[in-house]
């Protein structure tokens, strides 16, 4: 398989605008402006390219609901409020390659007609930031952006906005609140942000690793890229593999290999010789996987979301045989407790409610009837809020409990005590 | 006009309306706390969770436009589960400290979870702790573990008090609201916000701990406190007004009042005059009502009507105006009549609510065309209700022979008196106000009158008595000739003012 979205990842000078150019960046640009708007939006719409943040939803029929006749400017915001954890592609994306999304960015604007597009960059990744500030900088001053694109009748201007360190502004309204100056906080839905998004105008927010797909569809088009993947899982998709793994990191595949493949041939199998538990297939809000159910999954969307699981953003969590399920729930009850932006009555309560479970099962302080009141309070928060937020926690611990119920009851007999993980459960 | 079926009914609704609107509009309550009908939707309270056919989730009612042919559950099982769900969850971090909370008896946290859901709840983990008794202003007090965080107040100041004073702050279970910078809130409405509060988590500082409200009974009233005319209820008990809260009427205050009238119930409890005085060597002393009236007559032989003249307030109700108009015009040939009322320096005023003219019935004063004082030949003035004090200082240094004060508080300066009659506040009487926009409200007799103290009306007919004369001795009757000798009411009738007024012609 041709890389597509790390195929720069080895030349050093990538991130410079020269070392980008020399490989062939921004050439797709002297095409693009033979096309026009709608045309780009059918190319992309052709190639099936979904949305790699998470939720997976085709990007260009996103583009396509966007209004261009309100009179209003028209926004594009870039999503690298990278948070999910176990998922760190974008970063990486952001870091060897940032030209690549300056052209996914030129590309999207000129499709969705719109002049401004703002960066929203997650707070902690203040490197990412300066390298691609400088990024932008380099483009500006070789014409790439400004009020002529590359010699074309086409203005366009890319800011970037740092984050404060919420998870939930990776939501995207909660993103386009932020934004704004205001709290992020997820926005009630209808309006959808394609109609009324930032500063009241129509929005389209995406992934960095999204529009760093785009370049390719214009420049080989979309039935080429539509090659690559299985059905209506299309192209390549980074994974982000970390956990109890040889060889951790960031790999490029084309979407429906076999999960068994990819990671005994690319990520080396599981550490240390011992055996796979359990994956997060993508990012730590999607249900768990036995390794049993695993093995059986190709990774793409339809295949994972026929074993119940997502293919989300892409962050995979290797779990071994001496994995403690209960600390590891635990841990994502405190993330989630931690981030719940607190608007929803079900997510602002329900996460500290199962946090506190948590923490009190882990230390070993199990009460009858703890397994079926976690099921039942993740239920509960199921489906019910303004975001997803809410499920993001649910479906984990359902998942969990469901999957490994011996070791939540356990947890008391065995004497799990804070602090303490409990090494092997055979 | 989409027509929408909730729970087996269908209605024809307007385009736009929401789910919730239209099961509110149609007496079938959904229960919600963070919906209300004059804020922007904030959907996060969770509770107007409903059941639409074909959606693959339970929908907020509140942000749900109606669809042709749309099918609403409000009571299928999933709902109830939810709502009971959703009560749970409010409930985990609420320290159900009832008992000394303000709100208990009217509580949207208690009344929904007996309704909806009367189970124990199962959360047996420590709450978390957050501020107590945390002031947000002068007038309102926040206890943050009562919070349900629906955002109410936070819309409130932002969208009608016009000034975004209030955020919350921080997030998820540790969310609490707060002032913006910590500044405290100044706006002039902030006391509507403990209104709004669905729970116990905002107190009025002025009403706080005075009394149980199921207590307390509920009386129809009108605010005095400017020429809007706020319709209020006023709860009372025991003969004491404890508090006023806005009723709702769409062409005056909509469903708000301001801070500044909240608290004008104050005169109607402290420093009343309980019995008439007279002045004797040394000082005003108190008497009977038959020896004022003795002491009127006299005073009424030795002044013929030229001689007399009425300075009438426009704080009096219709009625008293009518009936001193009346005794003055028709019984007192060539004897003046003056207006006169309450003027403070700067007013307050705005474009929400707030009238710079601070009495409450201005509009009959200049009806009855009262004008300016002015004492002349005047030897025996009444006056009656309160004065501004201008015309009090007039009074004063150019004193007339004889000054009969007819006041309800004893705040009210009048060592110039020779006879001082008690006077019912409108609490303590039937009657109406016309506002500034000439809408005729009625008031309703709340608590019995103070002391000894009688309504200007009741004293105007009395006095025409003592010369054979007859002023009538009901509010209505007074109403009536109101209705007759003043063209703007000719039409209006006390019967038909109903609880949100009329305007005059």
């Amino acid at each position: 398989m041709e890389p597509i979205l790390t195929k720069r990842f080895a030349v050093s000078n990538a991130a410079t605008i020269d070392g980008y150019m020399a490989t062939g960046g921004y050439s797709t640009l002297s095409k693009l402006f033979t096309m026009t708007p709608a045309q780009v939006i059918d190319e992309v719409k052709a190639s099936g390219l979904r949305g790699r943040g998470g939720a997976g939803f085709p990007a260009g029929v996103k583009w396509g609901f966007v209004p261009k006749t309100t009179g209003k400017p028209i926004y594009l915001c870039v999503n690298a409020d990278e948070g999910e954890p176990g998922t760190f592609k974008d970063r990486e994306l952001m870091t060897k390659d940032p030209h690549a999304l300056l052209e996914g960015i030129i590309i999207t604007c000129y499709a969705l007609e719109s002049h401004t597009a703002y960066i929203y960059i997650r707070g902690e990744m203040f490197q990412e930031l300066q390298i691609l500030q400088r990024a932008i900088d380099e483009a500006y001053a070789k014409g790439f952006l400004g009020n002529k694109v590359a010699g074309h009748d086409f203005k366009l201007d890319v800011y970037m906005h740092r984050g404060a360190g919420a998870y939930i502004c990776g939501e995207e309204t909660a993103l386009i609140e932020s934004l704004e100056g205001k709290k992020g906080q997820p926005r009630i839905k209808p309006p959808f942000p394609a109609v009324v998004g930032v500063f009241g105008c129509p929005t389209v927010v995406n992934n960095v690793e999204t529009l760093m797909a785009v370049p390719y569809i214009i420049e080989k088009g979309a039935a080429e890229y539509a090659k690559i993947g299985v059905g209506k899982s299309t192209g390549t998709k980074l994974f982000s593999v970390s956990g109890h793994i040889n060889k951790p990191g960031n790999y490029e595949i084309p979407l429906g290999l076999p999960f068994s493949e990819f990671l005994e041939k690319q990520c080396g199998g599981v550490w240390k010789g011992r055996k796979l538990k359990a994956v997060i297939m993508g990012g730590s809000s999607v249900p768990i996987l036995t390794a049993e159910e695993a093995m059986k999954v190709n990774l793409d969307y339809e295949s994972l979301g026929a074993a119940g699981t997502m293919l989300g953003s892409g962050g995979m969590v290797i779990m071994d045989d001496q994995t403690c399920m209960v600390t590891a729930l635990k841990i994502l009850g405190d993330f989630y407790h931690h981030e719940s932006c607190g608007q929803c009555t079900p997510c602002r309560e329900g996460t500290g409610w199962i946090q506190k479970v948590l923490a009190r099962v882990v230390r070993g302080e199990v009460r009858p009837g703890d397994c079926d009141l976690l099921l039942s309070v993740a239920t509960n928060m199921q489906g019910r809020t303004i975001c997803v937020f809410s499920d993001a926690l649910a479906m984990p611990v359902k998942s969990y409990i469901q999957k490994f119920r011996h070791e939540f009851e356990d947890a008391g007999k065995l004497g799990l005590r804070k602090g303490q993980q409990i090494q092997t459960w055979e | 006009m989409p027509k929408i079926t909730i729970d087996d009914k269908e209605f024809e609704v307007e385009a736009g309306q929401t789910v919730l609107q239209v099961c509110l509009d149609k007496g079938l309550f959904v229960p919600h706390y963070c919906y209300h009908p004059k804020l922007s939707i904030a959907g996060n309270c969770r509770m107007c969770l409903v059941e639409i056919e074909g959606r693959p989730k339970l929908e907020i009612s509140c942000n749900t436009p109606v669809a042709e042919g749309m099918k609403v559950r409000t009571k299928s099982q999933a709902v109830v589960d939810a709502q009971k769900s959703v009560l749970e969850f409010i409930l985990v971090n609420h320290p159900l400290d009832c008992p000394i909370c303000d709100q208990a008896g009217e509580c949207k946290l208690q009344d929904y979870y007996f309704q909806y859901s009367s189970v124990p709840s199962r959360f047996k983990e420590e709450k978390v702790h957050k501020p107590k008794a945390k002031p947000l202003g002068e007038r309102v007090m926040l206890d943050d573990e009562r919070c349900i965080l629906c955002s109410r107040c936070v819309r409130f100041c932002d969208e009608v008090a016009g000034d975004a004073e209030l955020c919350i702050d921080n997030r998820g279970d540790h969310s609490t609201v707060s002032t913006f910078n910590g500044q405290p809130m100044k706006n002039a409405y902030s006391i509507n916000t403990v209104d709004i509060c669905p729970v116990g988590a905002l107190t009025s500082t002025d009403f706080r701990f005075n009394k149980r409200v199921w207590f307390l009974q509920k009386t129809k009233s009108v605010c005095t406190g400017c020429s809007t005319g706020c319709n209020i209820t006023m709860d009372h008990e025991g003969g004491v007004v404890y508090r006023y809260r806005p009723r709702d009427n769409e062409a005056v205050n909509q469903c708000w009042m301001c801070d500044e009238g909240r608290v004008t119930y104050k005169y109607i409890n402290d420093d009343r005059i309980l019995s008439p005085l007279v002045r004797k060597e040394g000082g005003l002393e108190r008497t009977t009502w038959e020896n004022a009236w003795n002491q009127v007559r006299m005073l009424l032989q030795n002044y013929s009507p030229d001689q007399r003249a009425a300075l009438l307030s426009a704080q009096l109700s219709n009625e008293d105006l009518a009936a001193w108009h009346s005794l003055v015009t028709t019984q007192w040939t060539g004897a003046a009549q003056y207006g006169t009322g309450k003027v403070v320096e700067s007013p307050s005023e705005d474009t929400l609510l707030r009238r710079a003219d601070k009495n409450p019935n201005s509009y009959t004063t200049r009806a009855l065309g009262l004008k300016p004082l002015d004492l002349g030949k005047c030897k025996l003035l009444f006056v009656v209700g309160e004065a501004s004090e201008t015309d009090l200082h007039t009074i004063a240094t150019k004193k007339p022979e004889v000054v009969v004060v007819i006041s309800s508080n004893s705040s009210t300066k009048f060592e110039f008196a020779d006879v001082v009659l008690p006077l019912a506040t409108f609490a303590e009487q039937d009657g109406t106000f016309t506002n500034y926009q000439g809408r005729v409200q009625r008031f309703h007799k709340a608590i019995a009158p103070r002391g000894e103290a009688k309504a200007a009306w009741n004293i105007a007919s009395h006095i025409s008595l003592l010369e054979g004369g007859k002023i009538p001795d009901t509010a209505r009757d007074c109403f009536d000739l109101l209705a007759k000798s003043v063209p703007a009411y000719k039409s209006l009738r006390w019967d038909e003012l109903g609880d949100e007024g009329k305007l005059v012609d």
